[in-house]
């Protein structure tokens, strides 16, 4: 890998992200009234992370470079239960992920050895 | 607090990742408190080793990461107007999936203080968290790397959840989000858009339209029945009136 690419590449990641994220911040100010986009704003983070988790969740037990086994794709399915489940019983964001993650770890584990 | 926690599984794994790849720890770590984004890091150290071209990596950095846009667009209606250019510039660093449904939580206006404080945690714990996954590379097995991964999305369940427990409204917009999202993955010929995350940002936005179209169609006719009430009270208090002269 060469540095001058690599330090280029580096920028230019870090540029767009931040481009992104602080244009809407500084050349829109002004509150909006209009009850439609207040909903749809409401909405918005909801939609985002849910359509993001599913059906991705599926697949993430997945280690890279692997393809999809069964083995996989139940720890995956299973950890998802347990998640939420966990959040239905409103449980903390780390409570959640890491017993999940455990529990997927669980599965995986007893898979190998039955 | 929690979320700094949350974050480390998430930033370890982007860490054992770049390694991998055949990048430094330390280019690693640089790469994440510069980008404070998961799956455009992924992207971008992808891209990275394959050599690709300058544009593309800007492209698909943008598409990835364009969910942040609308977040941040979101956020302008939430924040202290009177907030400086540089606290803005400082603020837009920590915006990401979870601080972001933190900070639109909150009921009051969002101060650049109230924000600083929240974000400095996660900010910490990503970076540090690569740092560590980037050292800790040999530690752990494939398969448990592999169930870190999930952490990221048991915490997005975890946010999603409760609220949709409260709200009727929040569980309908997000299980069409999911049935939009599901079929824009497994449908064969749509999916093709889920390339660069396309699917997931139609998804998500045609949801949110459609919960505020029918949110603003209910408001109109229950603002009509209303009208209507007020229109039938007044005749019959009118009459009433009358008869009596």
């Amino acid at each position: 890998m060469e540095t001058r690419y690599l330090i280029i590449c580096m920028a230019i990641m870090a540029g767009v992200t931040f481009l992104i994220r602080v244009s809407p911040l500084l050349f829109f100010k002004k509150k909006i009234e209009n009850n439609w986009v207040q909903d749809f704003f409401y909405y918005i983070p909801f939609c985002v992370l849910a359509a993001m988790t599913f059906p991705s969740v599926f697949t993430s037990t997945i280690p890279t470079g692997e393809v999809a086994s069964a083995q996989h794709i139940v720890a995956a399915v299973v950890a998802t239960q347990v998640a939420l489940i966990l959040s239905w019983l409103n449980r903390g964001l780390v409570v959640v992920a890491l017993v999940a993650v455990a529990s997927a770890i669980l599965v995986e584990v007893a898979w190998m050895w039955f | 607090m929690p979320i700094c926690l949350g974050y480390l599984p998430v930033s370890f794994t982007f860490g054992i990742l770049a390694v991998k790849l055949g990048f430094a720890p330390l280019v690693a770590t640089v790469i994440a408190f510069t980008n404070m984004a998961s799956a455009g890091q992924m992207n971008g150290v992808q891209r990275i080793v394959e050599n690709a071209t300058f544009i593309s990596l800007a492209i698909t950095t943008l598409v990835v990461n364009l969910r942040y846009m609308l977040m941040s667009f979101s956020l302008t209606q939430k924040i202290d107007q009177n907030m400086r250019w540089w606290q803005r510039c400082v603020m837009s660093m920590g915006i990401c999936d979870e601080m972001f449904v933190l900070a639109s939580m909150e009921d009051k206006e969002v101060s650049f203080s109230f924000y600083a404080g929240l974000m400095a945690m996660p900010v910490l714990g990503w970076t540090v968290g690569t740092f560590l996954g980037a050292f800790a590379t040999e530690l752990f097995s494939p398969m448990i790397q592999g169930c870190m991964g999930m952490a990221l999305y048991c915490m997005f369940i975890a946010i999603v959840v409760p609220e949709a427990r409260k709200s009727r409204k929040v569980a309908a917009v997000s299980g069409l989000a999911i049935v939009l999202s599901c079929i824009f993955t497994y449908v064969p010929y749509v999916n093709v858009l889920n390339k660069g995350g396309w699917g997931m940002i139609i998804a998500a936005i045609t949801a949110a339209a459609m919960g505020a179209t029918i949110k603003e169609v209910n408001r109109r006719r229950k603002a009509q029945e209303s009208d209507l009430d007020t229109a039938g009270r007044l005749k019959r208090k009118y009459t009433h009136t009358i008869s009596h002269i």
